[in-house]
C-alpha cells in the first residue's frame, strides 16, 4: 500500500516536472530525458550488484553483537560503538531498522539505539558507496558525510536529557 | 560569507566535470569492494546453508531488484529533469552559498517532501548542486530526506521500530538538516582552498 503511494507520487512528479519542461521547450524535456535515460544506463550494473548482493551481506552479519554493544549502560563509549556499527551495517533498511528493534526489545539503551539509527541514516557504507556516490560528485559526499558525524552524538545527548518516548 | 561569489562559476565547472568523470567509468575501486564483499559473503551462506541458501537469497533479491529498477529510471528521469527546468539564476540565489537561513530551510523542506528512495534523492540533489545549489543547502536537504523524509520512515521505519519511536526519532532529528547544512557552509568556506573542495 505504502509502496504504491511512493510509485504514485513519484511518477507523479515525474509527469508534472515532465509538463513543466515540454512547456518550456521540447528539446529541453528530450535532452532531460536522453541525459537521465543516460544516468540509469550508467547506474544499474551497480545497483544490480548492490540490491542482488545485499541479501548475502546481511545473510552473514553478526548482528547480535553489534545489538549487544547497545546496552544500557555503556554510556558514550555505547554510543561511539553505535555510531560505528551504524556506518558498517550492510544492506537495506530492514536490516537497519531490523537490528534497532533487536536492540531495543533486548534492553538497549535508549540513546544508543537512536545513535545506531542516526548513523546508519546518514553514512551507513553500502548506500554511501553504492547509492551517493555515483550519483553524486565524490567530493560533496565525503564532504557531507565527515560534516555529518557529530550529528548521532546530538541525537544521543538529547534523548539522555529528554528521555525516551 | 562575501567570496563565494566570484568563485561560484568555478565551483560549478567542477561539479559537473566531476559529474562526468565518475559516469564514464560504472565500475570503480568502490563497486570492486562491494563485489567482493558479496563474493565472500555468497561463499560463506554457501558453506553455511548449501545451495538452497544460495537461491534463496538470490531469487528474493532478484525479484527486488526488478522491484526497483522502474523506480530507479524514474528517479534518474526526475533528476534529469528537475536539471534542466531549474531556473539556474534563482536556483543560486534562493540556495546558493548567499541563501542564509532561508536556503538552509529550503533545502531542508525540499528533502522533507521529496518522493522515493536514494533513486531519487541523490539524482535531484546532484541535479541542485549542478544548477547553482551550495554544498550548505545541499547537504542540508541530503540530511532531511535521510534523518525526516516521511519515504523511508513510513514503508519501513514505522513497521520494524513501532510508530512512537519513529516519530520520536524524527522530532529529535528536527534541527538537525539546518545543523548540518550550516556546519556544511561554515566548514567549506573555510577549507575549500586548503583541500581543493
Amino acid at each position: 500500500m505504502t509502496a504504491l503511494l511512493i510509485d504514485i507520487l513519484l511518477w507523479g512528479s515525474l509527469v508534472g516536472v515532465g509538463i513543466i519542461a515540454w512547456r518550456q521547450d521540447k528539446t529541453v524535456l528530450t535532452t532531460a530525458l536522453r541525459k537521465g535515460g543516460i544516468d540509469f544506463v550508467n547506474i544499474v550494473p551497480r545497483i544490480a550488484l548492490g540490491v542482488i548482493g545485499s541479501g548475502f551481506i546481511a545473510a552473514i552479519i553478526p548482528s547480535e553483537i553489534i545489538v549487544g554493544g547497545l546496552g544500557p549502560d555503556t554510556g558514550w563509549l555505547g554510543v561511539a560503538t553505535a555510531v560505528v556499527a551504524g556506518a558498517a551495517t550492510p544492506g537495506g533498511p530492514v536490516i537497519g531498522f531490523s537490528i534497532g528493534a533487536v536492540a531495543l526489545k533486548s534492553g538497549g539503551g535508549a540513546p544508543q539505539v537512536v545513535a545506531y539509527i542516526v548513523a546508519w541514516a546518514l553514512f551507513a557504507f553500502q548506500r554511501v558507496i553504492l547509492w551517493e556516490i555515483p550519483f553524486m560528485p565524490a567530493r560533496f559526499v565525503w564532504f557531507r558525510c565527515a560534516v555529518s558525524v557529530p550529528f548521532p552524538f546530538l541525537a544521543a545527548a538529547i534523548v539522555m536529557v529528554v528521555g525516551k518516548p | 560569507m562575501s567570496e563565494p561569489l566570484k568563485t561560484r562559476p568555478a565551483d560549478d565547472d567542477e561539479g559537473a566535470e566531476t559529474g562526468s568523470r565518475s559516469k564514464r567509468k560504472p565500475f570503480g575501486w568502490s563497486t570492486f569492494i562491494i563485489a567482493a564483499l558479496v563474493a565472500i559473503s555468497a561463499a560463506l551462506v554457501w558453506r553455511r546453508d548449501g545451495l538452497d541458501g544460495v537461491w534463496t537469497i538470490l531469487s528474493h533479491d532478484v525479484s527486488l531488484f526488478g522491484e526497483i529498477m522502474p523506480r530507479v529510471l524514474a528517479g534518474c528521469l526526475l533528476g534529469g529533469l528537475i536539471a534542466a527546468v531549474l531556473p539556474h539564476d534563482k536556483v543560486s540565489k534562493s540556495l546558493g552559498p548567499e541563501s542564509g537561513l532561508k536556503g538552509l530551510l529550503i533545502g531542508t523542506a525540499f528533502g522533507a517532501i521529496l518522493p522515493g528512495g536514494p533513486f531519487t534523492a541523490y539524482p535531484v540533489a546532484s541535479a541542485l548542486l549542478a544548477v547553482g545549489a551550495d554544498f550548505g543547502a545541499t547537504i542540508a536537504m541530503v540530511v532531511s530526506w535521510t534523518l525526516i523524509g516521511y519515504g523511508r520512515a513510513v514503508a519501513w521505519e514505522m513497521p520494524i521500530m513501532g510508530a512512537d519511536f519513529t516519530l520520536w526519532r524524527i522530532v529529535i532529528s528536527l534541527p538537525m538538516p539546518v545543523l548540518a547544512g550550516a556546519l556544511g557552509r561554515f566548514v567549506y568556506v573555510r577549507l575549500r582552498h586548503r583541500f581543493k573542495l
